[in-house]
């Protein structure tokens, strides 16, 4: 979309016909030149990897008869894998649950956010956002310290509120806790995001709306939303790929955790077992790409169900 | 949508120096508070408090952190959670990581900055270079490469780790640095980002007038639109180098050398070993430091690049 806008103005605006041959094949080169470097590396790094991995999971090695090409094989046993598909629904489920739960936190706080301008709101900005310059993996460090009985934070915030301390770590609790940890990581990115959206909103809008009689929550809802539903969209397409890749806060609770989150947990951690403690390649290759195609329509499926919201073609 | 990108287009077009999109030149403009503040007390009580509740949410871990790394091990299970203990250990505690297993977390924090910044450079000129090529000059294919590009920010980069590996380990690069570097270097979103920022920042006529006077291609790029593009380029750095920092499926693949390690992937393995227990040594109290320090140098940085954070991550959403 943002290519035509500078494409039609240049070749109207090129200098002399005369010469527009020789300069325009100059001019191509150049720009081919400017974007070899990176695309080398898309290519080594991405299309690569990509053919390999599809490439090896159409083999499959075994002890007793070495490596052999089996076609689809490998997908027809991942997609009736208990394992993978039951990390797939996991997923989902938490995509459901969690991206709703950060995109609430996000929208409640910008919307405050941007109707204060004191210094208790700008410091509130800031520490919201702090989480997001924590690495995951030290996030969820913290938190499997903070829910661990052994350390007691969570104790001493219970009982201060007179409240029996909840087993976070228990099987039918992990989901919960899990949820918490990664909205505490991104809700505060988010935040930023949205509420840099509503900033560029122009003010006069508003004006308008209260010389009509509406009020701050009217305001939100009407006007707000709606003019911010392209930032919308993009926050839920990332928090959408994230979640799918699922990985870094389970494997790290694991570690407090090991029964309530095995190693098929999530696809990702099955591909890595697959790959990293049996050596199953091909298999876990026919994971990862499946993992990736699934990802890819799920993504593209979604900006082609919200196109009118975020406004892209 | 299209009122949005028009505002930012017309602040474009206004002058050359203008910030990535206009944004960071208002977020601090604040005027709607003070205007419906003098009406509306009540409810700006009510979102005072819901705003501090909120930063209590997201701060208290940090708090618990930064408490239980000023404290020994003894204290951390015998102390209260969220306040000091008797005595102060942070000192001995920072002293103890440079003892065990010989200051091997030093050089985990180390390599953490070697592999942020290498791959976070790298992957900056590479998008520069790119973002530019694509917004300024008009070649044959441009639309087909650049929507490959786009749809590969959709593509999971987990998914490529395990083939990486395997490609890798061919050449005999697995548990090298380069293992770690080389992979960061990819970036399509940086390449997005830096599209935009070009086209909003550098304006044809001066790339023109500057042809015009007989400036070379190379000389246009580092002259004219590499000091417009500043903003931009300390955006797209800080995501990549926070990028690289936080990654962990990639270094956890790719390294098995204790010495290689990044910080993340360290204190994980210090955790696993002192959770699992049994014959280990536990480390409670260098792995909750190591945590403190490790958090520091990231933090510290976004407080002090703010306009750039503020503006830079919302880019990609405005368009």
């Amino acid at each position: 979309m943002t290519t035509r806008t500078v494409a039609e103005p240049r070749t109207a605006s090129t200098s002399p016909r005369r010469r527009g041959a020789t300069l325009s094949s100059r001019r191509q080169r150049w720009g081919w030149l400017f974007v070899t470097p990176f695309l080398i590396v898309f290519a080594l790094f991405l299309v690569f990897p990509l053919v390999y991995a599809f490439g090896m999971s159409l083999f499959t090695t075994t002890l007793a008869t070495g490596t052999a090409f089996t076609g689809a094989a490998n997908y027809l046993k991942a997609f009736t894998d208990p394992l993978f598909l039951g990390g797939m629904g996991r997923v989902l489920l938490y995509a459901v649950i969690m991206i709703p739960a950060q995109l609430l936190v996000a929208l409640a706080a910008a919307l405050v956010l941007d109707t204060l301008a004191t210094w208790l709101a700008k410091l509130t900005r800031l520490l919201i956002f702090a989480p997001y310059a924590i690495p995951v993996v030290i996030g969820a460090l913290m938190w499997s310290f903070l829910y661990s009985p052994r350390f007691g934070p969570a104790a001493t915030l219970f009982d201060f509120v007179g409240l029996a301390t909840p087993d976070f770590l228990a099987p039918d609790t992990i989901f919960g806790s899990l949820v918490n940890v990664v909205t505490w990581q991104w809700a505060g990115y988010y935040m930023v995001v949205i509420y840099a959206a509503l900033r560029s909103i122009d003010p006069a809008v508003y004006e308008a709306a209260r010389i009509d009689g509406a009020n701050g929550w009217q305001t939100a809802m009407h006007i707000k939303v709606p003019m911010i539903s392209s930032s919308m969209v993009m926050v839920v397409m990332f928090a959408l790929i994230g979640t799918l890749q699922f990985f870094t806060e389970p494997v790290v609770l694991r570690s407090v955790a090991q029964g309530a989150i095995d190693a098929a947990y999530t696809p990702n951690m099955y591909a890595f077992s697959l790959a990293f403690s049996y050596s199953q390649f091909n298999y876990a290759s026919a994971i990862a790409f499946s993992l990736g195609i699934l990802v890819f329509v799920g993504s593209y499926l979604f900006l082609f169900l919200t196109r009118k919201q975020s406004g892209l073609k | 949508m299209s009122t949005l990108s028009s505002t930012a287009d017309e602040t474009a077009a206004v002058g050359p120096r203008t910030t990535l999109t206009g944004l960071p030149a208002r977020i601090d403009r604040g005027p709607r508070g003070s205007r419906g503040g003098r009406r509306t007390g009540g409810r700006r009580i009510g979102s005072h408090v819901f705003l501090v509740i909120l930063a209590i949410y997201f701060v208290v871990p940090v708090w618990w952190l930064f408490v239980a790394a000023t404290k020994d091990t003894a204290g951390l299970f015998g102390s209260p959670a969220f306040w000091f203990d008797g005595r102060f250990a942070l000192f001995d505690n920072v002293a103890a990581l440079f003892q065990y297993q010989g200051g091997l977390y030093w050089r985990w924090l180390g390599n953490s900055f070697v592999y942020a910044f290498a791959g976070g450079i790298g992957a900056t000129a590479l998008s520069v270079l790119a973002g530019y090529g694509f917004a300024k000059y008009a070649f044959r294919g441009r639309g087909a490469v650049f929507s490959v590009i786009l749809g590969s920010v959709m593509v999971p980069l987990t998914a490529l780790v395990i083939p990486t590996f395997m490609l890798l380990s061919q050449y005999g690069i697995i548990n090298t640095p380069w293992a770690v570097i080389l992979p960061s270097l990819l970036s399509p979103f940086g390449v997005y980002l830096m599209r935009v920022s070009a086209q909003d920042a550098v304006p044809d006529e001066m790339l023109e007038a500057a042809r015009i006077d007989g400036a070379s291609e190379l000389r246009i790029f580092f002259q004219i639109a590499l000091p417009l593009l500043r903003p931009a380029i300390v955006t797209v750095l800080l995501l990549s180098v926070v990028g690289t920092w936080n990654n962990f499926f990639l270094p956890l693949a790719m390294l098995s050398d204790p010495q290689l390690l990044p910080v993340t992937v360290g204190l994980n393995r210090w955790t696993a070993l002192s959770n699992a227990g049994a014959g280990g040594e536990q480390v409670w109290n260098l792995i909750t430091s190591g945590a403190f320090i490790s958090v520091l140098p990231l933090l510290l940085s976004f407080l002090f690049l703010q306009r750039y954070w503020q503006g830079g991550l919302a880019v990609g959403s405005i368009r």
